[in-house]
Formats: structure tokens, C-alpha cells, sequence
């Protein structure tokens, strides 16, 4: 399992950060990301530029502990999560979560698993320029916990229990 | 001693973002009520009905957690990451 985790100020760049998920494995069959986007628009007002602040250190601990608990519960081949943090604008990839696994099943949960598990455990906060020039840090929502608790109670994947021929 | 650390919306509002304690609270609750002991915004920070997240050497902890001398804790809000 090789697992990359970064946080960076640098612009996020899809493309060439999802090739490193297969490139020289042929045992990946699949590869499944999530790339979460900055809107232009929160909580009924419109947003034109976003900071995002993180705890050093604890960031990425925070992140490897969320991809190795999908490693124990899917079997992956490697993992990949890469998150901005300082000055976002409407359109910038905020977030890649990326995993490939041998099968498409594996891959697809353990991406949803671990985008809900960060978007409840890993401290990040954002804080929202509106239009008019005012800033605000954005509320936590209860949607968000209510995915990731979703998690504790689900079955194990049928993915996981399968037996390939 | 413990290092304390605060982060966004604490930070900005308490005015700082970290201090050295040389108190050792028994746990989390502890330091809490001894930060809600200042008065003013640190009360309201830290009441008690408050979603403050905290974190011992940057892992998640509950308000039960034991204290150790030479501890990093952090004080966040619920995050709001992804």
C-alpha cells in the first residue's frame, strides 16, 4: 500500500497528481478521486475568494490515520490525498482524494469514506471572502456528520467479501 | 508545563495563538474550566455549551482526557475542511 499525503499552498494540479496512482502497478484496475471545488456561492450569499487555515503537524497525522483506516477496511493498492491550504478562488481544486484498488468497489467506497471522514476530522477551516468585501469563518455542518457517522454503522463493503477468480 | 494552542475562529477571537502553562489541569475539562476562570472572551470562548474541538499531541480528545506534563493541547472549532 503506498499512501501520499500532502498539504500545500501551491495551486492543486488533477491531472498530474492522479497518473503517480497507477503508473508501474499493473495490478490497478481502477483509480476513483473526488476533487472538491471552491464555489462561488455559500450559504446564500456570493464568495469571491476563500483562506484556508490548518494545524501544522497534526494535518497530516490526521489524514494518514483516515487513509489507513480505509486500508483496513478495503483493499487498496495505493492512495493519494493533496489539500490546499491559504488563498483559494472560485473554481480551485481545494481537495484530491484519490485510490486505486484492483476492482472498482474497493475504490469507489474507500474515496467516500475517507472525503467524509475529512471533512469531520482533519483540521482544516475555512474562512469566506463575500462580494462586499466582509469575511466570515464558515459553519460546520451537520450534513458532514451525519456522512461520516453514516460509516459506523455501515455493513462491510460486499466488495471486501467477494472472492475473485 | 503544557503548550496550548488555538486555531482560527479561537484564536482570533481569544487574540492569540498559542501560550505555555505551567499548571498541569488533570485533563481537558480542567483546563477548560481554568481558561473559562479568565473571564471576558475567554469565558465565552470556552463555556461550557461551546463546540470547542480540542486535540492532545494532535490527536482528538475528549474532555476526559488525562493531562500530562510537556502536553500539546489545541483548542478548534468544528472543523470545516474538503
Amino acid at each position: 500500500m503506498e499512501i501520499e499525503i500532502r498539504v500545500q499552498e501551491t495551486p492543486l494540479d488533477v491531472a498530474a497528481e492522479l497518473m503517480p496512482l497507477y503508473t508501474g502497478n499493473a495490478a490497478v484496475g481502477g483509480v476513483v478521486s473526488f476533487v472538491g471545488l471552491m464555489r462561488d456561492f455559500n450559504d446564500g450569499d456570493p464568495v469571491s475568494g476563500m483562506t484556508l487555515e490548518h494545524y501544522p503537524g497534526m494535518t497530516e497525522k490526521a489524514l494518514r490515520a483516515i487513509v489507513d483506516e480505509a486500508a483496513a477496511r478495503w483493499e487498496l493498492l495505493r492512495a493519494r490525498v493533496v489539500h490546499r491550504v491559504g488563498q483559494v478562488w472560485p473554481q480551485d481544486p481545494i481537495v484530491l482524494v484519490a485510490v486505486a484498488s484492483a476492482h472498482r468497489g474497493e475504490a469507489f467506497r474507500a474515496c467516500e469514506f475517507i472525503i467524509d471522514y475529512l471533512k469531520t476530522r482533519a483540521p482544516f477551516w475555512k474562512r469566506e471572502q463575500t462580494a462586499d468585501g466582509r469575511t466570515r469563518w464558515v459553519e460546520a455542518r451537520a450534513s458532514d456528520d451525519a456522512a461520516a457517522d453514516n460509516w459506523q454503522t455501515a455493513e462491510p463493503a460486499p466488495a471486501t467479501r467477494r472472492v475473485t477468480p | 508545563m503544557i503548550k496550548v494552542l488555538y486555531f482560527a475562529s479561537l484564536k482570533e477571537r481569544l487574540g492569540r495563538a498559542d501560550e505555555t502553562l505551567q499548571e498541569v489541569p488533570p485533563t481537558i475539562a480542567a483546563l477548560r474550566e481554568l481558561l473559562v476562570s479568565r473571564g471576558g472572551v475567554w469565558s465565552e470562548v470556552f463555556a461550557e455549551d461551546r463546540p470547542v474541538l480540542a486535540a492532545v499531541n494532535q490527536e482528538m480528545a475528549t474532555a476526559e482526557r488525562a493531562l500530562q506534563p510537556d502536553d500539546e493541547v489545541g483548542f478548534f472549532p468544528p472543523v470545516t475542511g474538503g
